[in-house]
Order: structure tokens, then C-alpha cells, then sequence
């Protein structure tokens, strides 16, 4: 024994005494296995997934909350807390039936006026909850375990609407909580889903604890994404918040942490490395990085000019910019859709291949009329991705000739700043980046970023007749064939408008220690179906 | 004494009074929006400007102001805008790790430092002075991330002494809670040390050039004597002031050694709280910090009155 390894075994004997390491009995190692210390995206500063609509809200969320659908590995909405559903001729009045037995974690039962309240929030909040509160004529409880919706007009993706994924999901309140203003926090944290909220140990910043809720009642169906059988094999789930990934990695290295749900990619080669962990892709659905306009200001009032950037861009850059050089993290794909969805097609994103045309875009410029002024483009710090594909735009429109305003800000400011319609060089903007999940557009009814219906859109309020027209059609659409018909056309006809630009798909790792088993890729991590030796 | 305590107790009321002034005004006027943050980013406008009215963000600048100041003097500092939570009690749960970090940092430092100084002093000009000097300037210009990555791999990845992160309470076990601490209290002492030795250094120079040292050594006084005896606490006063102007430096430092280390401070509730415009906690930990550097003025004035008694207030 030389003596570094006489330090490294008495530090070790020591630091083992110290913290009880050397007596644990066996129960003891068998609690350790019980809990589970994962390390997700973000800090959970809110814990009320309809009021705040952030995604890591929403992954808590969906081990607290149980919702009536869930949408399944296939992208198929699946029954959850309902045991069965009605429809009628017509399509106008939907009946559903809720499973029996199922508890709030208080111990009151649920009821179909919980629900009704629960949806009845929820609608004011999403995007799909506001199309049906538009065609609603009455929602109200049967029973105790039946509810009824007559609408105005049918609703054929109801079932989509009540399963997605995508924020704010309709969770399942009591009706106490649920009748809370929208746009209020909830005060209690009260679901029916497997874990409990142990309000009493969260410290927002640093750790939010789950424990079991022995009461659960899981569907028979095997798990598959937030369908089927959601029992979690784990007494109690730690999140622990790490701002810094390198502490991060190096926990995740010492055994300090079981699960990293967003690692730096270039951590990822260093993880690659140690033996006792994996490292795989989070989520195959990835995401969509996304160049937004504003249509109001010249000049990108004028399509010419939003065609001459996308002349210009080049996917590969911004994509190699924010994942690196691992080629299987990214996919150039001129889509407004989920690369490799059912309904995914590049109709009319010719535009996007081929040789990049820099002359062709600066003389389309100067046909736009396009006479120097600055472009002003707002470029969150503090968010990687959105750092890098700034940078990647910079260097995008010096090349076509454009003067560019870069105001290097963080996304608290981008955030405030992208809502003002005022001109750009008095405290609007021409240009910002975000990214929208894979699984929120894997169908144009969770994107509002693809509305064109002017000041009802997303930010850069884009307005186009026929793009909105093409959306309509997919709603309606009676099969799987006419729905990618609908969304070829409508792929087709935001290329044409040029309404804003996908930069490319990507996806990022999540890493884990592999005496954790069942860990799977998807838009949210699942807990169901892991279990740790 | 008794009247010098009580006026400058009195004086810090004006001093809070402007810097919850400024602290307001500033965030006012600053960028950002906590309402977009939290509406997400698939939220329209609309629902971004109600999430606004509901937080009574929308209200004008003196009305807010007079609310938060009337809450203050009832000893509420309000609720966070997105935890819900009030400020009060999201500050208790964070001021322990910091406290015990800065104390840890503190001790560490000055028991180095000093001696490190002393030393460097006596040997003047020798390899030891050189040596000392030299740290002090690695001290210096080493950002504390870099000592906290290199220190965190060397002796919790590589070494498995100590864990990379985290913070366990004090009263769950010192053990535990030294393990936790050391590492970030030497990254963050780092600077410090640097910093108090070389005032040390200098000071001690100087008082080492006067006519009493000669005096001491003429009569045959020890150098250990001569050393932390006649010069140390005559070169005291330069020293303390020095340490209480560094409690800043812990104080932004420990920002940065709280993320590394990812210790649930004060520090990293300050920079949450900023990046999504969480105004009540923002003003609150400002107040918080901002009391305390008074605080550590006044004990810092009075110590000198201890250590030189021809200082009188």
C-alpha cells in the first residue's frame, strides 16, 4: 500500500464512521434503494401546473396529479382515471364515466365535480381548454362518478385535448382547489396521482421531496408514458436542484445523485466513461429550435424579407451551435412537426435545402426595400441553447448585409421584451429564438407558435389566411390520412409565409447510474416503471 | 459607548430607509417581467397582462412602494411571487447554509492568513515571503469556480473524501456538516486569505520599523514576543477593517461557491430570484445584506476600541 492509497482508505474508513456508513444494517440499504435523487432540468419555484406552464411544473406535476387521458408511447390518448367514455351521434355531448375507487390524496374520494371544476379551470389556461370553452354549452356532474360536456359543435380531437403532454395538462383538482382564479396559485397541493407533495421539505431552489401514496389505485395496463399503471417503485423521490452542471456530472460520478435528467453535452464523453453510468437520449421526440419574426415592423412585414433569411440559414450551423458535433443529437428537417411523428412532413421547406443563397437573399433584401436599418435581436444569456443560436444569427445576417442590433440580455428581459409591439428601436424587437418540445408539436392543435391569426398569435403576431384555413382542416379531418394531408398543406403554406423558422430538431441526454433500471426516453421523466438496486 | 451604539443603531434607519428606496426603484425600473416567466412560454399577451393585474404588478409605482414599505414595518417582508411562499421563510431556510459557510470561510481565513502575514513580514525579502506573496497573488487572480472544480475533483471525485455537494444542518452532526463545508469554505477563503495576508504583510512592515519593536528587542523581548505582541496588535486596526470589508467579498462570493457547490444559500436564492424577477425576495435578501453590512460596520468601529484604546467615540 503506497500512501496515497493509506490516505485514500483511512479518509474513506473515516468519512464511512462519519456518517454512520460502516453500521448500516440491511434495512437501511434497502431504504436507500427506496429513495430515489434525481436532478431535474430546472427549479420547481411554483407547484401549480395550471398557473405556471413551465415544463419542469409539469414533470412534478404529473407524479402528484393523475389526469381522465394520457397519451401513450404511440401518441395515442389513453383512458386514465376514466373508466369509460360516451359519445353521441352527433359528436356534440361527450359522457364520462371515472374509474372507482379512486382517492385524493386527503382521503376523500374523487367525484365527478372535481373534475368538472379541474376542467373548468383548465380551459381558460390552454389553448386547446380554450377552443372547447368556445363551443361549450354545458359542463356539469351526472353522479358522483359521471360528468357530461354538450358542446356547440363536435370536438373530434377531445380526447388529444385531455391526454397531451404538452402545458398547461389538464390535472385532475379537488374542487376546492380547483376553483381557484387561473391565473392564482393554488395554496394546497392536494392530487390522486402516485407520489405526494411533502410541502413541509420543499425548499424551492434547492429540493422538492415526493413521497409514496400507498392509497394510489394504478390502472391494469402496463405503464407506457402517462398511460396505464403509474405506481412508482420508490418511497420517496428527492429532487435536487444544481444550477451547475459540472457539480452536477461530478455527483452523478460519486453516486451523490441516481438520475441527471439534462446533462451538458459536452459532459456527456466524461459520463460515456464511467462504468457505473448510462447515458441515453431524454426524449426521442427533441425539440424544435425556432427563429421568430415580428411581422408588424419592416422588414419583416414583408415575406420577401423573412424569405431572404431563410434563403441564407443553414440549419446544420445553428444545430452544430447549441448540441455540438454529435450527429445523432440533430436533424436538419424543414418541418413545423416532430421529426419522425406520424404526421410529420416537409411540404414546401425547399427553401431550406440545398446550397445556402447569399446573393440571392441579399438581392431579395434590397427588392424588400430593406435600407440598413438596425435588426434588433433579442438574445437570452442565460439560456444556452438560445445564447448559441444568437451568436448563429448574428453572423447570418451580417452575411446578407443586414445591420444588426444584438442586445445580449437574459430570458426574464426576452421575455418581457418579445410582448411589446412598439417599433424595434423603441423597446420592441425584430428577431428572438426559443425552442418548442418535439411533443408539443407532433400536431398543429399544441402549437400556438403556428398560429397566423394576427393579434391573436404568438409573439410576431403573424397573420395568414391560409395557413389558419389549412389548421382547420386537420381539425376536422376524419383519419389519419386526411390529418397528413391537413398538415402537408399546412407545413406548405408556413413556408410560403415564411410565419417563422424551425432551425433545426435536436435532442439532449439524460444519465443515470446503472443500478437504476427502467429509465426510458421520453418528453417527461417517467418515475413509474424505475426502480434502483 | 452606550450613547455611540445607540446613535449609529439610530443612524442605520435612514441608511435602510434609502436602500429600500433604491433597492425599489431600481427593480422598477429594471427589465423583465416576472409575469412572462411564469405565463410561460406558450402564453398569448393576454394572458401574460392578467397574470400582471393579479400580481398587482400593473399598479402604479408609490402605491406598490407605500404597500411594501407598510408590510416592512410590520415585519412582513410579503410573499414570493412564484413559490407563494412568504420571503421570511424562504430566508430562514436559507440563511443557515450561508452563515455557516461564511463563519467556516472566516475562521479559515484568518487563522491562515494572519500567521501567513506575520510570517512573510518577519522573513522579508526570503523565499518564505516570496512564497507567501506568491499565493497571495494566485489567491487574487484564481476565479473561485476554478478552486472549486479542481478542489472538488482532487479530494471528493478523485480522493472520495468529502461529497462533491450539498449541505447537511449543523444539527444533524458536525461531521456531516463539515464534510459538506470545507471544500467550498477553502475555495471561497481562497481570496481572503490573500487578501488579509497581504494587509497583514504590509502592516506589520511598517510597525516592525518602529522606534518601540527597537525598544522591545533592546530590552531582550522573544521574537515571538516582539511578533503578536507589541507589533500584531499594533498593526491590528488596518487588519479588522480589512476583514470586515472582505465579509463583502464573502458575501458576493458566495454566489458563485453556493452554485459549484450546489450549497441551498442565500447566494444562489439571490441570483434565482433576479434571473426571474422574483421582486419581493429580491428586496428582501437586499435588505437582509444590506442590515448586515452595518451590522459588521458597527462591530468593526467598536472593535477598534478595543484594540487601540487611544480611539474614542
Amino acid at each position: 500500500m503506497d500512501r496515497r492509497d493509506f490516505l485514500k482508505a483511512s479518509a474513506g474508513i473515516a468519512t464511512l464512521a462519519g456518517t454512520g456508513g460502516l453500521a448500516a444494517p440491511a434495512l437501511a440499504q434497502g431504504a436507500a434503494a427506496r429513495t430515489l435523487r434525481f436532478v431535474p432540468q430546472a427549479n420547481l419555484a411554483n407547484f401549480d401546473p395550471i398557473w405556471g406552464t413551465q415544463y419542469v411544473v409539469r414533470n412534478a406535476s404529473v407524479l402528484v396529479w393523475d389526469t381522465l387521458y394520457g397519451l401513450d408511447a404511440q401518441l395515442q390518448p389513453k383512458r386514465q382515471m376514466v373508466e369509460s367514455e360516451e359519445v353521441s351521434a352527433d359528436g356534440k355531448t361527450w359522457t364520462f364515466k371515472l374509474r372507482e375507487g379512486l382517492m385524493w390524496h386527503d382521503g376523500t374520494p374523487v367525484r365527478a365535480a372535481d373534475c368538472v371544476a379541474s376542467l373548468t379551470r383548465w380551459m381558460v389556461r390552454d389553448g386547446m381548454g380554450q377552443m372547447l370553452r368556445a363551443i361549450q354549452d354545458e359542463l356539469a356532474a351526472v353522479d358522483d362518478r359521471t360528468f357530461r360536456w354538450r358542446l356547440k359543435s363536435p370536438y373530434p380531437k377531445m380526447l388529444i385535448a385531455l391526454g397531451k403532454t404538452n402545458t398547461p395538462m389538464a390535472f385532475m383538482m379537488p374542487e376546492r382547489l380547483a376553483k381557484t382564479d387561473p391565473f392564482e396559485q393554488i395554496k394546497e397541493y392536494v392530487g390522486s396521482g402516485p407520489m405526494r407533495f411533502a410541502r413541509n421539505e420543499w425548499v424551492p431552489g434547492a429540493k422538492s421531496v415526493f413521497t409514496k401514496f400507498e392509497q394510489y389505485r394504478g390502472r391494469s395496463e402496463a405503464p407506457s408514458w402517462l398511460s396505464g399503471n403509474k405506481t412508482v417503485n420508490f418511497d420517496r423521490i428527492e429532487w435536487i436542484i444544481m444550477p451547475d452542471p459540472a457539480t452536477a456530472s461530478a455527483a452523478l460520478q460519486n453516486g451523490e445523485i441516481d438520475w441527471w435528467e439534462t446533462p451538458l453535452t459536452d459532459l456527456v464523453p466524461s459520463l460515456r466513461r464511467n462504468r457505473n453510468i448510462k447515458v441515453d437520449i431524454a426524449d426521442p421526440l427533441g425539440n424544435i429550435g425556432s427563429f421568430r419574426f415580428n411581422h408588424l415592423h419592416a422588414p419583416f412585414n414583408d415575406v420577401r424579407a423573412r424569405r431572404a433569411v431563410a434563403m441564407a440559414l443553414s440549419q446544420e450551423d445553428y444545430m452544430r451551435s447549441v448540441v455540438g458535433d454529435d450527429r445523432s443529437l440533430w436533424q436538419a428537417a424543414a418541418s413545423f412537426f416532430t421529426h419522425g411523428t406520424p404526421l410529420f412532413s416537409e411540404a414546401g421547406g425547399e427553401i431550406l435545402k440545398g446550397p445556402r443563397n447569399i446573393e440571392g437573399a441579399k438581392a431579395l433584401l434590397r427588392e424588400a426595400g430593406y435600407n440598413g436599418q438596425p435588426i434588433t435581436v433579442l438574445v437570452a444569456q442565460d439560456q444556452a441553447p438560445l445564447k448559441a443560436m444568437g451568436e448563429v444569427t448574428n453572423a447570418l445576417l451580417r452575411s446578407i448585409g443586414m445591420n444588426v442590433d444584438f442586445v445580449a440580455t437574459d430570458w426574464g428581459t426576452v421575455g418581457q421584451r418579445r410582448a411589446s409591439k412598439s417599433p424595434p428601436g423603441q423597446g420592441g424587437w425584430h428577431i428572438f429564438h426559443t425552442w418548442h418540445a418535439g411533443a408539443d408539436c407532433t400536431n398543429p392543435a399544441t402549437q400556438i407558435q403556428i398560429r397566423t391569426n394576427g393579434d391573436g398569435a404568438w409573439f410576431g403576431w403573424p397573420k395568414d389566411g391560409a395557413v389558419e384555413a389549412a389548421r382547420d382542416k386537420w381539425f376536422v379531418a376524419p383519419d389519419i390520412a386526411a390529418e397528413k394531408a391537413a398538415v402537408a398543406e399546412m407545413n406548405r403554406e408556413l413556408w410560403r409565409h415564411v410565419t417563422y423558422i424551425p432551425n433545426g430538431f435536436y435532442k439532449t441526454y439524460q444519465a443515470w447510474r446503472s443500478n437504476v433500471s427502467g429509465v426510458i426516453g421520453a418528453p417527461i421523466p417517467f418515475f413509474w416503471g424505475v426502480s434502483k438496486s | 459607548m452606550f450613547a455611540y451604539i445607540v446613535r449609529r443603531v439610530l443612524a442605520t434607519i435612514p441608511v435602510m430607509a434609502f436602500v429600500a428606496l433604491f433597492v425599489f426603484s431600481l427593480l422598477y425600473v429594471a427589465p423583465g417581467d416576472p409575469a412572462a416567466v411564469i405565463a410561460g412560454d406558450q402564453a398569448t399577451p393576454e394572458d401574460v397582462e392578467r397574470i400582471r393585474a393579479s400580481l398587482g404588478l400593473d399598479r402604479p409605482f408609490l402605491i406598490r412602494f407605500g404597500e411594501w414599505v407598510w408590510r416592512i414595518l410590520q415585519g412582513d417582508l410579503g410573499l414570493s411571487i412564484f413559490t407563494n411562499l412568504p420571503v421570511s421563510t424562504m430566508i430562514q431556510q436559507r440563511i443557515e447554509p450561508t452563515l455557516s459557510l461564511m463563519i467556516l470561510t472566516l475562521i479559515l481565513a484568518v487563522s491562515v492568513a494572519i500567521p501567513m502575514g506575520v510570517v512573510a513580514a518577519w522573513k522579508q525579502g526570503t523565499a518564505i515571503d516570496r512564497t507567501v506573496m506568491g499565493f497571495a497573488v494566485l489567491g487574487f487572480s484564481v476565479p473561485v469556480f476554478v478552486v472549486g472544480y479542481v478542489l472538488a475533483y482532487i479530494f471528493a471525485l478523485e480522493l472520495d473524501w468529502v461529497p462533491v455537494q450539498g449541505y447537511t444542518p449543523i444539527k444533524q452532526g458536525f461531521w456531516p456538516w463539515f464534510q459538506n463545508l470545507i471544500l467550498p469554505a477553502i475555495a471561497l477563503g481562497t481570496v481572503y486569505i490573500a487578501l488579509i495576508a497581504r494587509i497583514t504583510r504590509a502592516t506589520m512592515l511598517e510597525v516592525l520599523q518602529q522606534d518601540y519593536i527597537r525598544t522591545a528587542r533592546a530590552k531582550g523581548a522573544g521574537q515571538r514576543n516582539i511578533l503578536f505582541l507589541h507589533a500584531l496588535k499594533n498593526a491590528a486596526v488596518p487588519i479588522v477593517t480589512v476583514i470586515g470589508i472582505g465579509i463583502a467579498l464573502l458575501i458576493g462570493g458566495a454566489v458563485v461557491t453556493e452554485s459549484v457547490f450546489a450549497i441551498p444559500g442565500l447566494g444562489r436564492l439571490t441570483v434565482d430570484a433576479i434571473l426571474r424577477r422574483d421582486y419581493p425576495v429580491i428586496q428582501g435578501v437586499v435588505l437582509l445584506f444590506s442590515f448586515v453590512y452595518v451590522l459588521v460596520n458597527l462591530v468593526i468601529d467598536l472593535l477598534y476600541t478595543i484594540l487601540d484604546p487611544r480611539i474614542r467615540y
